[in-house]
């Protein structure tokens, strides 16, 4: 069991997005940029005119690390945990876990794609790599 | 140049450093600020201010025991100012602020303080019970849902650039470790008074990619405290005041994984442009290294060397050894001499430039020193001086 979010107005579409089968960004319609993590904010313009919106659910392993140590008893390791720079989401990262494959097959530079992990009313977005 | 509003540290304090230690870590604060009055030739009614990190935090007793309002009413301090507070360029903040009221009059002798008693915590959750929680909120929603728990996870994608990028290995990381060790070898106080060899290093466990066991400190019981004190308030101190020439705590994107560079560098950088002293000027470096990744970002974030060099800097560990060009942590670091979190830095460079490291005082007549504290999205640089 992954520890889970706790929902608000804010984070609700990024987090319950995967019900859709989208990935939700916080993005401001006056200056055309995606904000993250979601505020009610424009970090590039300060205007309150944002909402979240779809992005292709793919991306970058921008880095990553294997995480070897089990920080609870009941973990599984090891496993990939990385941040996945998103397509056209120009600066916005998500750490997630690289899924679907050995912890000795992901490499900075490769092209991965979202796919959604459910728990309780959370769609965690994990990324398995484009083969 | 005139003493007036100028800020300097002069006594400074350590208790009893530890694991599981019993003695309150009230009286362990106590024991530091005693120690720091008695070599600043202070006494108690002479403190008017008083700065600690990150205040009492209730949910997580260990990790900040004592608040500053609470030693304020326990010692009997009259004070004309005060603050504690997380929301800080990281650890080293809290003396950012007491300068900050030196400057503007508030205050004439301003103890800084930073209590841990993460150790004691650990082994006694009855009487430090860990935060239950549901569900997770803030920043940390961002990671832990994914099983990236430790802050060793979220730098390790950061180490892990400097691994594909600039060819960083592990051989050479390890010298950050193996330094911190051997110089905690030569401080009675230390925490970890064991070798660490390369071949133990490299058959350590990992913990996450570069990161292995030996690059991470170890929770630890103890106070440390340094008294800020006013220029114009010196001759009121019977020890060597050491000036706080410059500071800076900047950060580009305050974030644990939106940054594309952690705020040692941002801080580093800023650091230099308030000063005419360079880093060629620096005798010795106490870097924070909560793990030791952070100490090679500061290196280069700091001018050292260039942004991807750190390992090629540090690589045999010559340099940064106690009789190299740049000795670093000579109290053997957080690693080596415990988490005392942030303040061990500035306690120990101020050591240095006294003279007074004994088996560890490094050679020659050191006269400036740079401490730092934190290193991911908070961190805090000074640069020390005797004039």
């Amino acid at each position: 069991m992954r520890p889970l979010p706790k929902l608000d107005a804010f984070n609700r579409d990024f987090w319950t997005g995967g019900e859709h089968n989208e990935l939700r960004i916080m993005y401001c319609n006056d200056c055309d940029a995606f904000i993250h993590p979601p505020r009610p904010v424009c970090r590039h313009c300060l205007s309150d005119n944002v909402a979240a919106k779809a992005v292709e659910g793919t991306g970058v392993v921008d880095t990553y690390t294997v995480n070897h140590q089990a920080w609870h008893p009941k973990m599984e390791v090891p496993f990939i945990v990385a941040r996945v720079a998103l397509d056209g989401a120009p600066g916005v990262y998500l750490t997630t876990n690289i899924i679907g494959c050995g912890v000795d097959e992901v490499e900075f530079g490769d092209r991965v794609k979202v796919t959604f992990e459910r728990q309780d009313d959370v769609y965690l977005p994990l990324f398995e790599k484009i083969s | 140049m005139t003493k007036t509003n100028e800020a300097y540290i002069t006594g400074i304090g350590q208790s009893e450093i530890g694991q599981n230690l019993q003695r309150h870590p009230l009286l362990l604060t106590v024991d530091a600020v005693k120690e720091a009055l008695a070599e600043a030739g202070l006494s108690i009614h002479q403190i008017d201010g008083v700065s600690t990190y990150p205040g009492r935090v209730p949910q997580m007793l260990g990790f900040s025991p004592i608040g500053a309002d609470e030693l304020i009413d326990a010692l009997g301090i009259k004070a004309t100012w005060y603050a504690g507070g997380g929301e800080i360029s990281s650890q080293l903040g809290a003396v950012v602020a007491a300068v900050g009221a030196i400057r503007s009059g508030q205050a004439r002798h301003v103890i800084c303080y930073r209590t841990v008693y993460e150790a004691a915590a650990m082994a006694r959750p009855d009487e430090y019970p860990m935060p239950r929680r549901d569900r997770v909120e803030g920043s940390a929603q961002w990671t832990a849902p994914f099983n990236a728990l430790s802050p060793a996870t979220w730098f390790a994608q950061y180490a892990m650039r400097h691994v594909k990028k600039y060819g960083l290995t592990r051989e050479q990381l390890a010298q950050i470790a193996l330094t911190d060790r051997a110089n905690a070898l030569l401080n009675p106080r230390a925490l970890v008074k064991k070798p660490l060899s390369l071949d133990e290093y490299m058959s350590a466990r990992m913990v996450a990619d570069p990161i292995c066991l030996y690059d991470c400190d170890r929770f630890t019981d103890a106070s440390t405290v340094l008294i800020v004190s006013a220029g114009d308030a010196l001759d009121e101190v019977t020890c060597t005041p050491i000036r706080i020439v410059a500071m800076a705590g900047s950060v580009d994107r305050h974030s644990w994984d939106q940054a594309e560079w952690m705020a040692s560098y941002a801080t580093g950088r800023d650091l230099w442009q308030r000063t005419d002293y360079t880093p060629a000027d620096v005798d010795t470096a106490q870097l924070y290294d909560g793990f030791s990744f952070l100490t090679l970002t500061w290196l280069e974030g700091l001018g050292f060397c260039e942004v991807g060099e750190g390992g090629r800097f540090i690589e045999g560990g010559k340099r940064i050894a106690l009789d190299g060009e740049l000795p670093l942590n000579t109290f053997g670091g957080q690693i080596g001499g415990g988490r005392l979190h942030g303040f061990g830095f500035a306690h120990e460079a101020v050591v240095q430039l006294r003279g007074l490291g004994g088996d560890r005082q490094i050679k020659g007549d050191p006269k400036v020193a740079v401490a730092t504290s934190g290193g991911g999205p908070l961190a805090t640089a000074l640069l020390l001086a005797r004039d």
